[in-house]
């Protein structure tokens, strides 16, 4: 690659956060626990008993980020929540530095962290235009020029000369788009701000920001939980963890190690391992394990096999007739069947639990699969109120053949039993 | 042959390049946060404008029957009303300068999270924008001036009036100066903030404006001329109203701090910028 195709190089970046609380947050906090300090005494401020553990709290949000970004280039950035996706973003985008390393960057950069950033609803749309297009690093000719883009793209031509607090948050948003769309700077870097607006409008955002990166070769780097709308504008990929990226190239390739990042190829899970797995905050029951009874892998016949599972809980709060629901669901989190058993359990506060089952696997095709465990509680009126959900064990569909080469997008996943014929 | 970068993101930067290009590069932002400012103001409000006669108005009225009448200081042979008036506009344009800078990185923590410009954009633009206010209270200590003038006051308009627009731009400078520092400082310490109202009411009376600086001996004279400030509104009297005293080399120093507090202000507020929004 010649040095000169290159949009942004990143060599050895680090950014360090401290954990706990910034300094006393007074002056006379800072003095005192200052004066402590000097005279060896212990920090009035400090946490109790987190003494020496105060100092060295740090917490590396990126972690020595190598990375190289071709001119025109799409780039797409995906990783769990705390990967460190978005530091990275603020960094590109200067809204604070780096602990260590270097960014370079060639051509002018705007982010979109949001939309509508410096809004004013007391301002008309047109206003709004031009000052949201200055932020965005726009000088008031360039945005002269695009003026009457901006207003056709954002469907609100009508409005533009209303002030913007009398919109529909969906107008907002448009308007707000639209100014980025038209930026004129060579990298523009997104962070999931597509994930608003209709669907239409999701779609004209898209179809324009390839559009504008294939025509003008502009550099798009664009981070998602979505991955349809990765796989639709990105054609380069890389994915974090941890503060590193672990994977860069190929698009599917690297959706597919993303999923599997989370996956446990195991048939135990002990939950306090895997804090990302829960999902709930403080839930009144606590799933500690789950496990597949009297197995050591992780791969089932489809047409022998039930799923043989045991969940063991601890109760956080005293517990009437739960209920529990398993969900079968494809690798992607797409969720294809559940089963359900009502009202099995009742317990105490600080009481432990357990329950084993098997479940019915509907006929799945070859293929990964995972499961979610939710604990609820049932309604008189039909619905149900969650009180624990984890994402559960995984498992591989290994053996049954399918009658022809299986297309999952075209198909589903189940594998109904042979047609019936009548006469 | 080294790459010529557009630019180049490092932990820190020289201490001493003021960026002040890039602020230029702004340019049309600053105006833009003008304008915004302007038409924000007085929407949705009763009296508009007026609002920005009110406040140095009472002032001046509450000062006229305090200091005047009851305690009865000596005003230079001026009209009371206008002596006090005199002080209190430009002293009420420095005092708005400091302390709404002094709010930039708090204030605005929600817009600077999320994009990157020039960060000093915003406190030129809120000292520009509050120039108009000024100008509006500065018509109106005209109109009182020349209705005085009128009706046979011992007031009259000296060549010093013209020193004006300088005047103006010294007390932006010096209140922005200010008020940058004690925003940079206000990232990780809120309780400056209280201070700065209570600081900038204290340093009024470290000001000639409810008495005539003509009236203190020659060691206190010294003294609070001393106080950048307080040439400033000595020359604005002695300009409009001819009375009072024309302390230039004073002036001279007091533009010497200017420069200092401002330069110090601006390299505070370029090392804080980079990463407040970890500390905000």
């Amino acid at each position: 690659m010649e040095e000169k195709d290159i949009a942004i190089q990143i060599s050895g970046l680090k950014k360090r956060y401290r954990l706990g609380v910034i300094g006393g947050g007074t002056l006379q906090g800072d003095i005192q626990s200052w004066w402590a300090r000097k005279r060896g005494k212990e920090d009035p401020n400090s946490v109790v008993g987190s003494k020496q553990h105060q100092k060295n709290a740090t917490f590396m949000a990126l972690d020595g980020i190598d990375l190289t970004v071709e001119k025109g280039q799409r780039l797409g950035i995906i990783g769990h929540n705390g990967a460190g996706k978005s530091t990275l973003l603020k960094l590109l985008s200067r809204v604070t530095a780096p602990t260590e390393g270097k960014i370079c960057i060639d051509g002018r950069i705007s982010s979109m962290l949001e939309v509508g950033t410096g809004f004013n609803g007391e301002l008309t749309g047109r206003e709004n235009i031009y000052l949201n297009g200055a932020i965005l690093g726009m000088t008031k000719a360039e945005v002269d020029a695009k003026m009457d883009q901006i207003i056709a793209f954002s469907e609100c031509g009508q409005f533009i000369d209303t002030p913007v607090k009398r919109y529909s948050s969906g107008m907002y948003v448009k308007l707000a788009f639209s100014v980025a769309a038209h930026l004129d700077s060579e990298i523009l870097i997104m962070d999931e701000v597509l994930a608003v607006g209709d669907v239409a409008f999701q779609k004209k955002c898209l179809n324009k920001m390839s559009e504008v990166s294939q025509s003008e070769g502009r550099t798009i780097l664009y981070v998602s939980h979505n991955m349809s709308t990765i796989r639709q504008l990105c054609e380069k990929c890389i994915v974090m963890s941890h503060g590193k990226i672990i994977y860069s190239g190929d698009v599917e390739e690297a959706i597919n190690i993303y999923l599997q990042a989370e996956s446990i190829e195991s048939p135990y899970i002990e939950y306090k391992n895997f804090p990302e797995m829960n999902r709930l905050k403080n839930p009144k029951v606590k799933i500690e394990s789950a496990r597949f009874i009297d197995k050591d892998d992780i791969l089932f016949d489809r047409n022998s096999d039930k799923l043989p599972i045991e969940i063991n809980w601890e109760n956080r709060e005293d517990i009437q007739d739960m209920s529990l629901r398993v969900e079968i669901l494809k690798f992607d989190r797409t969720p294809i069947a559940a089963s359900i058993y009502p009202d099995f359990y009742s317990g105490k506060k600080g009481e432990k639990g357990s329950i084993k089952f098997m479940l019915e696997m509907p006929n799945l095709v070859t293929g990964k699969y995972t499961t979610n465990f939710t604990f609820f509680h049932k309604l008189s009126n039909g619905s149900h109120v969650n009180i624990e959900v984890v994402h559960g064990l995984y498992f591989n569909i290994v053996q049954g053949p399918e009658p022809i080469d299986w297309q999952s997008r075209y198909f589903g996943n189940i594998l109904l039993p042979e047609l019936e014929v009548i006469d | 042959m080294e790459k010529k970068w557009t630019a180049v993101i490092e932990p820190s930067n020289n201490l001493m390049d003021l960026k002040l290009k890039e602020v230029w590069r702004y340019k049309d932002l600053i105006w833009l946060f003008v304008q915004r400012d302007f038409k924000t103001r007085y929407k949705q409000t009763l009296l508009g404008p007026l609002w920005f006669i009110v406040q140095p108005l009472f002032t001046t009225i509450v000062q006229t029957f305090v200091f005047g009448n009851l305690a009865g200081l000596p005003t230079d042979g001026v009209p009371q009303f206008l002596f006090y008036m005199a002080g209190n506009v430009p002293w009420l344009y420095f005092s708005t300068c400091l302390t709404s800078t002094s709010n930039t990185f708090v204030g605005n923590a929600g817009v600077f999270g999320k994009v990157y410009f020039p960060r000093l954009t915003t406190p030129i633009a809120t000292v520009i924008s509050s120039v108009l206010n000024f100008l509006i209270q500065f018509v109106m200590f005209l109109g009182f001036t020349i209705y005085f003038m009128l009706r046979g006051s011992a007031v009259h308009i000296t060549w010093v009036a013209a020193l004006t627009p300088l005047l103006i731009l010294e007390m932006a400078m010096l209140g922005m100066g200010f008020g940058i520092i004690v925003s940079s400082l206000t990232t990780k310490y809120r309780d400056l903030q209280v201070l700065v109202g209570f600081g900038v009411s204290l340093w009024m009376y470290a000001t000639p404006i409810i008495y005539a600086a003509s009236s203190l001996s020659p060691k206190m004279y010294t003294a609070i001329m001393l106080n950048p400030m307080s040439p400033i509104v000595e020359l604005m009297r002695y300009g409009w109203l001819g009375s009072g005293t024309t302390p230039w080399v004073f002036w001279g120093l007091s533009w010497i701090v200017t420069f200092i507090v401002l330069f110090l202000g601006i390299i505070m507020f370029n090392k804080v910028e980079k990463t407040f929004m970890d500390t905000v």
